[in-house]
């Protein structure tokens, strides 16, 4: 039994840390972090915040309760980083499509990255990068993954309340469609033949592009169980060039299995 | 002399020139109703709130297929001369998304003492508030209102969502919509769980049905025996014929007391209105209507007299939309057909076409899945409940301690089929398809349920699975 006083009950229990980490990306992600206005003063009163370049140069010292990870690993030394960064951290979440899936700089992976090399710098011996840009995932365990190129402000907010909470984030799987059709919106493919990829496309944008009469492309990468051999097939009814489908799937979810399979080799 | 005149089978009815349509409109919204009704936006023809006549899609067609949706001109100024669009009346009747309740956390007493010492007052009392005041009677799910929940980490006050109170009237329900709003009644009114949102929205419900004179390229209602006349007695409150014939006219007819209430306005003003009959007066009446001369000159031309002419013209409307179905299907008992058949290979075949997209739950006027999801603030000291349209193609819609029941798009195409088709039949007495083609038309790679189904009869496999 101790005998020393209760010097800390009194006070409130310490804050979980955050940490907002950065790899191959561009940044957009983690400013959706800032992007968070009205939920600023409560986030910085529920976390203390760790370790964020773009809020602050301050850092604080690990472990941390809460790691997110934005960009994708495409060097040597990221791949050494990110394996501290899983030691450090309890739960560790990737934001946005390089994190996940490689982004868009994964379309190295279907070239050869020495040619890029020699094309873009003068001295390219210089240049210390790998082959290919993978997503966390292949090199750590990760706690959760949201998707988007940006992430959606208020999926963030889900994650990181569900962690404060304990509890497992509310983030649907299924296609942009469902969410498009709760917002009551005309369909842009079937009624205007505007060529969309929301229904192999994960939902968690809100419909954002069909809302405004634009066709789905891709963003949010791939749906729980996305059929894109069917979708093509449409694309195509709706005379969509075989180069065009290539690359709208081709873009910031290049590298995700079902978007990187259904656009064609270059 | 009376404005209206008896239908032959007695009903209280008159015939309203297009400009009727704007008094209709006017004297659904003087009693208070919340006019929803067909509208051009993003080149389709969606339900959406009116004010006026001139918002209906006047001179507006669509031409739909499988997988498209293009509105058209027509060469008259119909009101009502396309088929069914994309949304359902269930948009409003069961919203997209519904928040349900409300809870707030007071921080204070207890275990949070030390923390917000200035509200110990506070946090104190809800101590003495006997444990979760939901065992008082505050919050059991049906009736409305507060309730509170202490002690613990403070107060908890639990706000339910109250009842919509604003009354709808739907203007252009035909008759396959008037059989989906019947099998939903079924399922949220009348079942073993009743909807209180859903109850309240439909209790309050006006309802001015259309005589379907203009079926669409997918639609099958007189396969489904849903259509395209409106039945006597189907849950109406008005209908209308809207004839192009001649004078481009409208017959109405009045379903219940309140439509002949209604009805009476359009005959004439309110205090004057002596005009409606429901007897069986014989009626002969090519003469012109009384009331005319009671009017002021902004006033749309009168109502009139229904004749026989009106009633034919309205008649053959209908005929002449029984012949036009985009589609048909073979109905006959394919309730038993599916439950022998759950391992055709036609399944396979669909599933490698299907794109587990879900749209086709969304537009179906019957399907009523809905999952329920609570969000919470960063503080915790707020959270929602919200229920939203979920569907039966998604994998969380099966999901079962650690993961779901029919995880091949396969198998829920299978599911949602069957269970629209055959199982309906067992669980809720009717099929729950109506026939309005929304799944065909909607569906982004065309899969046509009635093609499906003629598959599956055409080469009936029961028994065994064919390899």
């Amino acid at each position: 039994m101790t005998t020393s006083p209760p010097a800390t009950s009194t006070q409130a229990p310490p804050r979980p840390t955050l940490a907002v980490w950065k790899f191959a990306s561009c940044d957009g992600c983690q400013l959706t972090l800032l992007d968070c206005e009205d939920e600023l003063l409560s986030l910085a009163d529920a976390l203390d915040i760790a370790v964020f370049a773009e809020a602050s140069s301050a850092v604080v010292a690990g472990p941390y309760d809460l790691s997110l990870v934005e960009g994708s690993v495409s060097t040597p030394e990221d791949a050494e980083r990110i394996q501290q960064i899983r030691a450090a951290s309890r739960r560790l979440v990737t934001i946005g499509a390089c994190a996940t899936a490689g982004g868009v700089q994964a379309l190295r992976d279907f070239a050869d990255v020495d040619d890029f090399l020699a094309a873009v710098y003068a001295t390219p011996d210089y240049i210390s990068t790998l082959a290919t840009s993978t997503p966390i995932s292949a090199h750590v365990r990760v706690d959760f993954e949201l998707r988007g190129c940006p992430i959606d402000r208020g999926q963030l907010l889900e994650v990181i309340s569900a962690f404060l909470a304990r509890r497992r984030p509310t983030i649907s799987s299924a296609s942009v469609c469902t969410e498009c059709k709760r917002r009551g919106n005309v369909c842009v493919l079937v009624a205007h033949g505007t060529p969309c990829l929301g229904p192999v496309t994960h939902a968690g944008c809100g419909a954002l592009c069909p809302s405004y009469n634009r066709g789905c492309y891709g963003c949010f990468g791939p749906m729980e169980s996305p059929n894109t051999t069917s979708l093509i097939r449409q694309l195509r009814v709706l005379r969509m060039s075989d180069v065009d489908i290539d690359r709208v799937f081709h873009t910031f979810n290049a590298a995700a299995p079902a978007f990187r399979d259904a656009g064609g080799q270059p | 002399m009376t404005a209206a005149v008896s239908a032959p089978n007695g009903v209280a009815s008159c015939v309203i020139p297009p400009a009727g349509l704007d008094v209709l409109i006017r004297a659904l919204r003087a009693r208070g109703y919340r006019v929803v009704g067909p509208t051009v936006r993003n080149r389709a023809i969606v339900y959406e709130e009116l004010t006026a006549a001139a918002q209906l899609p006047v001179g507006w067609t669509d031409v739909q297929d499988g997988a498209t949706y293009r509105l058209e001109r027509r060469d008259d100024d119909a009101r009502f001369g396309y088929a069914v669009g994309p949304h359902s009346w269930k948009q409003f009747l069961l919203p997209p998304r519904l928040r349900l309740l409300r809870v707030r956390r007071t921080p204070g007493g207890g275990a949070d003492a030390g923390q917000d010492g200035g509200d110990g007052a506070r946090g104190g009392g809800t101590e003495d508030d006997g444990g979760y005041a939901g065992k008082n009677g505050g919050y059991d799910g049906s009736s409305g209102g507060t309730a509170t929940a202490g002690p613990g980490p403070g107060r908890l006050d639990f706000e339910e969502e109250p009842p919509p109170t604003t009354r709808l009237a739907l203007i252009g329900v035909r008759s396959c919509e008037l059989h989906a709003i019947a099998i939903q009644d079924r399922i949220l009114v009348a079942g073993r769980y009743p909807d209180r949102d859903y109850t309240a929205r439909r209790e309050g419900l006006f309802i001015v049905a259309l005589n379907c004179h203009e079926p669409g390229g997918t639609c099958f209602c007189v396969s489904m025996d849903t259509g395209p006349a409106v039945r006597q007695g189907s849950g109406y409150d008005l209908v209308l014929s809207e004839i192009l014939t001649g004078e481009h006219r409208f017959l109405v007819e009045a379903g219940t007391g309140r439509g002949a209430e209604v009805l009476a306005e359009l005959t004439g003003p309110p205090a004057a209105n002596t005009g409606v009959t429901t007897g069986s007066t014989g009626a002969d009446d090519r003469t012109a209507a009384g009331g005319a001369n009671s009017r002021s000159g902004d006033e749309p031309a009168p109502a009139r007299p229904a004749t026989s002419a009106d009633w034919e013209a309205a008649q053959t409307g209908v005929e002449r939309a029984v012949s036009r179905m985009g589609r048909t299907l073979d109905a006959d008992n394919l309730r038993d057909l599916l439950a022998a058949n759950l391992e055709h290979p036609r399944w396979d075949d669909v599933a490698s076409r299907c794109l587990t997209c879900g749209n086709c739950t969304m537009v179906c006027p019957t399907c009523f899945c809905l999952t329920v999801e609570d969000v919470g603030d960063l503080a915790g000291g707020e959270a929602e409940r919200w229920r939203s349209w979920e569907s039966c193609f998604s994998l969380d819609h099966s999901y079962l301690h650690g993961g779901p029941v029919r995880g091949s798009s396969r198998s829920r195409y299978r599911q949602w089929l069957t269970h629209k088709f055959a199982t309906w039949h067992d669980q809720f007495g009717t099929s729950g398809c109506v026939g309005c083609g929304r799944c065909i038309t909607w569906c982004p790679v065309a899969i046509d349920v009635t093609e499906e189904l003629t598959a599956i009869r055409a080469n009936s496999v029961p028994g065994e699975p064919v390899s």
